[in-house]
């Protein structure tokens, strides 16, 4: 048996409960949490490299061959979800040592974040439908406990619409997981892409698959499903909000793709076509609703709404090409919103505020930080050379190559507009001059925790652009076996273990 | 290699700058401008191999997946502008170091300057469009940081975002439009573009590819109507404005023309295109800059104007148009150079750059009064000045015209008479007449202020007298270049007595008239005033608010914050989408199999309807739990019914701990009401009822619809023998699919830690008491 497949799953758990059984001793936990996403970190990585190295990997639990078990499968795409939830959960532990108060960590913030990363990385890895709900349910039931953990009033007002818009998409998934099990008698998604090429009513499949679309598309909070993203992001600790950004809705389109590439490709022409219209309009409305606010974190929040139509644009575009720009999108989206959020919670200590009416003077005193910022910030907005225009380009690219040039102008324009709102940041909280003086209260090693993953993914994002080849030669192979999905079926069935 | 390396040393210098200044201090600008220095020299050793006709292609691979290479290549137009950007760069970076000595934030100053300085390089050298498009953005986002080099005055930064957003946009459009070309012509390489030309102009994608081009070129070099920001960019420091926003920047909208006419030219729509844009721009800013008072305004406008003089002459495209293009950047850049710094050590020196406050500055700053005057000559069109030779050879251009030559020659003398008369106003009248109050008492500026201006208007005066110094192994090489055929270009002072001479004289002696007569011509215009604030940037700031107020009422609208209205978009939408897909998509299989439906089956399904209507006329809540517990015993029955009884016995549970909570929590809640009005309860039971009818007709036809054995088989046959397990139920649990419960038990545990954090843990009400 494959072990380095489960082990993404099995570390945050063991973290996790290492971490409960050390209820009474911070430090202890503090220690767990980083050794823990360290662990991870590495293991994630290992596998990315196994996978690229050596093919599609899967492994049957408890040995039960497929599709009668429950399959654990890692490809390409996978495995880079996988490494990314690693590298992010390596960064917000870090940053938490320092951002997160003594209360929340004595009331089961580490757990719950290793909790977290276990849902995740569950979900990225496992080739059973019904499996994938059971992460689903683990993931919104910790993300869920650490939007309320500190009882503040927004975090509550937040947390209920949060988890009550998240349940309609459970129920919903569950129920379209019921339907289709009713009709082909199989939950293993490979099994399922084998069963449904033959189907005698494609058009039942694709009844079923809107059902899918709307739950996964609630998850990644697309047009006209996101409502609980900009209600619920910025009301949490920092460290909480960044980790949701960079992984939650990523998780969402991470099935999107999984299943509209797998499963549902009969009707390209309707099912695709109609989330290309979707990704447009997630683009726009996201990037208004960001222009419409003046406060740090809700202008991220927004953002993430606006930046997944990108994401789901490649899937709609559905070219290898443009799952390939997909692919890419996400590497540099989840370093580069994570690290934005990351850097708000930096001026949020300094200033004590995230309304830019009141922050300032930053630049003056904190060119460090600054440049900190705009790394990333120019990055989302698709500036050449960072990690964002290489994502922006391909997906241009994959949609003038066919000649879907509505997508492409709205792609466009929303990226300039993206950058107006990064640049409004800058303008308020950076260059413009400020009555309140940012004052430096903290000790070096606190700092110094805060930083470190600051700075790590922000080389990170520029590495990405000035040296895309690999990372876009990863997000291209990634994309190949999407689209010729035999490999990924033969592995789980033939059972490889 | 070589280029790769120079030009990317630039950004490696672009960090360091801040650094290198807290070590060198003064004497910074000095040492940084070698860099500049060494890269003019570079690029001077091309000159002749290139005068004799070669062309240098250099690269290395960058990201091959997307086909973009970080390619260059080096012909006489890429020359022309590299030496420009080089030379006058290592004139402004010592400039600089006098102008802002001192300055807390000048290392930054030179980090940015480095930056532009680099990307401005990659833009004329590189081959590869992409490579072209990100320099060309770094050109954008450098003279952003620029712009708003004074951060702490809002005008400084509203005209840094005006300018990013303007040129942002038109380099959208340019990246669009280059990788149309792109598929179109079959490369990304602009040496294997430019002979693609046929192919290119007689595709159907010919127009939007040319459109969005244009966009690009025009937002860039401050073609009408996008030319407002430019006079706004004065904001920026001087130098940067002399720099960027004259002798360079600016003008790679017009390289970029230059550069694509051999793939884009020769058609009608870019010759009407292009020489339309260019005259409107050329009379624009020429009117306006007649109105200003502030030095760098008044060059601003009228550096508007001669960006329209070059994208005019590039538009007519003839080999003399190109050739007078050619020399007029290089009169242009020196004598808007020189004027520009002129303005700046005047205004560090005096304190004030309103021209009505200033006169008689030769006394005190001879140096700078000779190259002023050199500058206002060449500017103005006189000879033996680098200037007088551009003009006339833009006038002889404008003659032999293809089309309309009379109405562009008259607009073109109609803007030179205006442009004699800002010459004057810049350059001669600040330092003629009495001295005036200053708001600073001046002296004559530092050798590093002078240097710049000294230099380049020396330049106009040496290359007028010499014209053929450049003739030969600059100007020939550019216009072969861009006419993608071998020219040879001669200069001379001296035409003879032609038509050309005649309108060089009307036009300096109609100029002397206007400078003169200025303030009756502003006093006759004054009444038009109002209309310049109906001009495009005002049009920019509708543009803006409106897209603000979009923004906000479109917020406002989705982002409700009512949690109803969410959940009635949401479940709007799984309804209408699934409904609409299984009517079109669907082609409605009947379902089936209702035959078999036995009597207490019905029994049960009638329960369960009446306790769920009742649940929601319930008028108290006791009432309502109670029916929905009903409907949940009928659900168990019906799990009874059908064989599965570990099913209804969870149920059971379920339902009654459910019930049992409920009832307890009732409470601490407040009285029962009847909030919402009976409109809001009609569509919520009309979106109800089309929810459960969609979900239960989905599943009848799914239903009906089972085309594969279920798997369940398999467990039935091997929970015994191979799991070793008589409860089937149990078996799936604990083994075949243990993972899932593993899941579901992390949930719980969750949920436990949750409860008790919540109970336990109020951060708000600790801090407030």
């Amino acid at each position: 048996m494959n072990v380095l497949l489960v082990l993404p799953i099995l570390i945050p758990l063991v973290t996790a409960v290492a971490a409960l059984l050390a209820w009474r001793w911070r430090r202890v936990q503090r220690w767990m949490s980083v050794l823990g996403a360290t662990a991870l970190l590495f293991v994630a990585l290992r596998l990315l490299t196994s996978v690229w190295r050596d093919g599609i990997q899967a492994v049957q639990m408890g040995s039960w061959p497929a599709p009668f078990g429950i399959t654990v499968v890692a490809d390409l795409f996978s495995a880079i979800m996988v490494a990314l939830a690693g590298v992010m959960g390596f960064a917000v532990a870090i940053y938490s040592l320092s951002s997160m108060d003594a209360e929340r960590e004595s009331f089961g913030y580490y757990p719950l974040l290793h909790i977290l990363l276990m849902g995740v990385c569950g979900a990225f890895l496992t080739g059973d439908m019904f499996n994938l709900y059971v992460w689903f349910e683990v993931m919104l039931m910790a993300s869920f406990v650490l939007l309320v953990l500190g009882g503040e009033r927004a975090q509550m007002e937040g947390a209920i619409k949060y988890v009550t818009l998240n349940l309609m998409s459970s129920a919903l998934f569950l129920a379209a997981v019921g339907i289709l099990y009713g009709m082909a008698g199989t939950l293993n998604m490979a099994d399922l892409a084998e069963k449904l090429k033959n189907v005698h009513h494609p058009g039942l499949v694709t009844t079923l698959s809107m059902l899918f679309l709307i739950a996964f598309g609630i998850k990644a909070a697309v047009f006209p499903l996101f409502f609980w993203l900009p209600a619920s992001y910025h009301t949490p600790p920092v460290a909480v909000s960044a980790i949701f950004a960079g992984l939650l809705t990523k998780v969402g389109v991470y099935a999107l793709i999984r299943v509209f590439t797998l499963l549902f490709v009969h009707d390209v022409g309707y099912t695709h076509r109609l989330i290309l219209v979707v990704a447009g309009l997630t683009m726009i409305t996201g990037v208004l609703g960001a222009v419409a606010q003046n406060e740090f974190r809700r202008i991220l929040s927004f953002h993430i709404v606006s930046q997944i139509g990108y994401m789901i644009m490649g899937l709609g575009l559905f070219t290898p090409l443009a799952l390939a720009g997909s692919i890419f999108y996400i590497i540099h989206h989840i370093i580069v919103k994570t690290n934005l959020f990351l850097v708000s919670g930096v001026v949020h200590r300094l200033c004590g505020t995230y309304e830019l009416k009141k922050l300032g003077g930053l630049y003056q005193v904190y060119p460090g930080l600054a440049i900190l910022f705009m790394i990333p910030a120019l990055s989302l907005a698709g500036l050449p050379p960072l990690s964002g225009f290489w994502a922006k380009l391909t997906l241009v690219q994959a949609g003038l190559e066919i000649q879907q040039y509505e997508i492409v102008a709205v792609a466009l324009a929303v990226g300039m507009l993206t950058l107006f709102s990064m640049i409004k940041i800058w303008t308020e909280a950076f260059w413009k001059p400020s009555t309140l003086n940012p004052q430096p209260s903290d000790n070096r090693r606190r700092v110094l925790n805060l930083l470190f993953p600051i700075v790590l993914l922000a080389l990170l994002t520029v590495a990405i652009g000035l040296v895309a080849q690999p990372f876009f030669a990863l997000a291209e192979r990634a994309a190949d076996q999407l689209i010729n999905p035999e490999a990924y079926i033969r592995a789980v069935l033939a059972g490889t273990s | 290699m070589g280029i790769t390396t120079l030009v990317l040393f630039g950004f490696v210098l672009a960090l360091l700058a801040p650094w290198l200044y807290r070590v060198g201090r003064r004497a910074t600008g000095w040492i940084l401008a070698t860099l500049p220095l060494m890269q003019l020299m570079y690029f001077a050793s091309f000159v002749r191999p290139i005068a004799q006709g070669e062309v240098f292609v250099f690269g290395s691979a960058w990201v091959p997946s997307l086909k973009t290479s970080l390619s260059f290549f080096l012909d006489g137009l890429s020359l022309i502008f590299a030496l420009l950007i080089s030379g006058i760069g290592a004139l402004v970076v010592i400039y600089a170091g006098g102008y802002l000595a001192g300055h807390h934030q000048l290392g930054r100053f030179y980090g940015y300057l480095f930056m532009f300085m680099a990307s401005m390089l990659g833009v004329v050298l590189a081959d590869n469009v992409i490579a072209l498009f990100v320099f060309w953005e770094l050109t954008s986002l450098s003279s952003y940081l620029l712009i708003g080099f004074d951060h702490e005055r809002e005008a400084a930064r509203r005209a840094a975002l005006q300018a990013l957003l303007v040129t942002g946009v038109g380099g959208l459009a340019l990246l669009a439009g280059l990788l149309l070309l792109g598929q179109v012509g079959g490369s990304l390489e602009l040496s294997t573009l430019l002979s693609q030309g046929e192919m290119v102009r007689t595709h159907h994608l010919y127009l939007p590819i040319l459109l969005l081009v244009l966009a690009g070129a025009f937002t860039k070099s401050a073609q009408f109507p996008f030319h407002f920001w430019l006079p706004s960019a004065m904001e920026a420091p001087t130098p940067v404005s002399a720099y960027l926003h004259s002798a360079t920047m600016v003008k790679a909208g017009v390289y970029l023309l230059a550069r694509l006419s051999p793939v884009l030219g020769g058609s009608d729509s870019w010759h009407y295109l292009v020489t339309l844009a260019g005259a409107v721009t050329m009379l624009v800013g020429a009117t306006l800059a007649l109105f200003q008072t502030d030095l760098k305004r008044l060059l601003a406008y009228s550096t508007v104007s001669a960006l329209g003089i070059l994208t005019l002459l590039i538009g007519l495209d003839t080999t003399l148009s190109i050739q007078a293009a050619m020399v007029f950047l290089l009169a242009h850049a020196f004598y808007k150079g020189a004027l520009f710094l002129v303005a700046g050590a005047v205004d560090h020196e005096t304190g004030t750059r309103d021209v009505t406050q200033l006169g008689g500055l030769r006394q005190v700053m001879p140096i700078t009064a000779v190259a002023a005057g050199l500058a206002a000559l060449s500017m103005a069109g006189l000879p033996p000045l680098l200037g007088f030779i551009s003009k006339e050879l833009l006038y002889e251009a404008k003659l032999q015209a293809p089309r309309a030559a009379p109405l562009i020659t008259g607009a073109g003398v109609l803007a030179n008479v205006l442009l004699v008369a800002v010459a004057g106003i810049v350059g001669i009248r600040p330092f003629l007449r009495e001295r005036t109050a200053t708001p600073k008492n001046p002296h004559e500026a530092p050798p590093s202020l002078w240097l710049g201006p000294v230099m380049l208007a020396g330049l106009g005066f040496i290359i007028g007298l010499l014209p053929n110094t450049v003739a030969a192994p600059l100007v020939s090489p550019a216009v072969t270049a861009v006419r993608a055929e071998p020219t040879e270009v001669t200069l001379a002072l001296w035409h003879g007595l032609n038509p050309v001479l005649l309108l060089s004289v009307l036009t300096l002696a109609s100029g002397v008239g206007v400078y003169f007569g200025r303030g009756v011509v502003r006093r006759a215009t004054s009444r038009l005033e109002p209309i310049t604030h109906w001009g495009p940037a005002r049009w920019y700031d509708v543009a803006l608010d409106g897209m603000n107020a979009l923004a906000r009422a479109q917020t406002r609208l989705l982002q409700s914050g009512y949690l109803r209205y969410y959940l009635l978009m949401i479940i709007g939408t799984t309804v209408g989408l699934t409904a609409y897909t299984l009517a079109a998509r669907g082609g409605f299989p009947r379902p089936h199999g209702f035959a078999d439906v036995r009597f207490h089956e019905v029994g049960v399904a009638a329960l369960i309807f009446l306790a769920a209507v009742t649940a929601v006329r319930a008028r108290s809540r006791l009432a309502a739990v109670a029916a929905l517990g009903v409907v949940g015993y009928g659900v168990a029955l019906v799990y009874v019914l059908f064989g599965a009884p570990d099913l209804a016995m969870t149920q059971v549970l379920i339902e009654s701990l459910t019930v049992i909570l409920l009832v307890l929590v009732f409470y601490h809640l407040p009285r029962f009401a009847s909030l919402s009005p009976q409109r809001a309860r009609y569509r919520d039971a009309v979106v109800a009822v089309a929810a459960g009818g969609l979900m239960t007709a989905l599943v009848l036809v799914a239903a009906s619809m089972r085309f594969h054995p279920p798997i369940s088989h398999y467990f039935a046959e091997n929970s015994f023998v191979r799991a070793h397990g008589r409860n089937i139920v149990n078996v799936i649990l604990v083994d075949f699919r243990g993972m899932d419960t593993l899941g579901e038990i992390t949930v719980l545990a969750l949920a436990g830690i949750g409860a008790y954090a919540l109970l336990k843990l109020r951060l708000e009400k600790k801090e407030g008491g």
